[in-house]
């Protein structure tokens, strides 16, 4: 492989270890590990695609001796989608700690049994 | 880029290991290091506003978790279709990483994207703005509906957790009431 395509392989591992995660994990707690391992994964490839070699931060300041910047875009949108990350885990987190509460279990093999 | 790929090897190392230790707490701490890891990621890939904002974002997310995980029990069945399910999630994930390979040989390679889009933003965005931070300009000026959706997604997201989270339904709050009237 391409040295200069490391970090998305990398990136891609990183996604995978938490679809391994969601897939093979029984505790709820380990699947939202998991959910939120995909999400940082996802987070940070986009901003690896928008980088830029030897570029810098996108702020501009009176003097300055690099001009080229890495790019914005994929900054500002996933900024959106790390708070929206935020609002689904709380959801989840909110929906497992009720469960728990009404089946006194993690287990999602055991949830199924019980069918409410 | 050597000192990413070591974060991102240690941010995999982290992830493995909250989902493979058997305490939930510890598996909460491991998740936190793995996020606090890819705070450093963006700092390093000249991101300081999403620095920020996950550092925020994951130490909220790992106050929620410990919430969530604190004097709770785990227990490991290896009932059911144990060895099935085992092969079917691994062929998948090999199935899944050499996708993933393929599509990645297409993309441009790292550190040279196409900024064709944001060309556009890096010429004029001192002009028509006038902010010094173009990542807020962005958010804010170009693509403020985006935020406002964001906005909206958010205010849902909380409507849901007081909504699966609150402890007495509003009928019975509203029957008591009428008891003690």
């Amino acid at each position: 492989m391409n040295n200069s395509y490391l970090p998305y392989f990398l990136c891609l591992v990183f996604f995978c270890v938490g679809l391994y995660g969601v897939l093979r994990k029984r505790n709820i707690i380990k699947i939202i590990i998991g959910l939120v391992i995909c999400e940082y994964a996802a987070n940070l490839f986009l901003v690896l695609v928008g980088y830029k070699m030897g570029g810098r931060s996108p702020l501009y300041s009176p003097d300055q001796s690099i001009l080229d910047m890495v790019d914005p875009l994929p900054q500002a949108l996933v900024l959106t989608s790390i708070v929206i990350g935020l609002a689904t885990t709380a959801l989840v987190v909110g929906i497992a700690i009720r469960i728990y509460e009404k089946y006194g279990t993690f287990d999602i093999t055991k949830i199924s049994k019980l069918k409410g | 880029m050597l000192e990413l790929n070591i974060l991102l090897i240690f941010m995999i190392l982290g992830a493995l290991i909250a989902l493979e230790v058997k305490d939930l707490l510890s598996a909460v701490v491991a998740l936190g290091a793995s996020g606090l890891g890819l705070c450093i990621v963006f700092l390093i890939l000249k991101a300081p506003d999403l620095a920020i904002t996950q550092l925020v974002v994951e130490i909220l997310c790992l106050i929620i978790l410990i919430r969530a995980t604190i004097k709770k029990d785990l227990p490991f069945s290896t009932s059911g279709r144990w060895v099935f399910n085992t092969i079917v999630s691994f062929v998948f994930i090999i199935i899944f990483l050499y996708l993933g390979y393929l599509a990645i040989k297409d993309l441009p390679p790292f550190g040279y994207p196409l900024m064709r889009i944001s060309q556009f933003y890096l010429d004029h965005a001192k002009e028509l703005v006038r902010s010094a931070n173009l990542v807020s300009s962005i958010i804010l000026n170009f693509r403020a509906y985006d935020t406002l959706g964001e906005a909206t997604v958010l205010f849902a997201s909380v409507v849901g957790v007081m909504t699966v989270m609150r402890k007495k339904g509003r009928k019975k709050l509203e029957e008591k009431e009428e008891d003690e009237l």
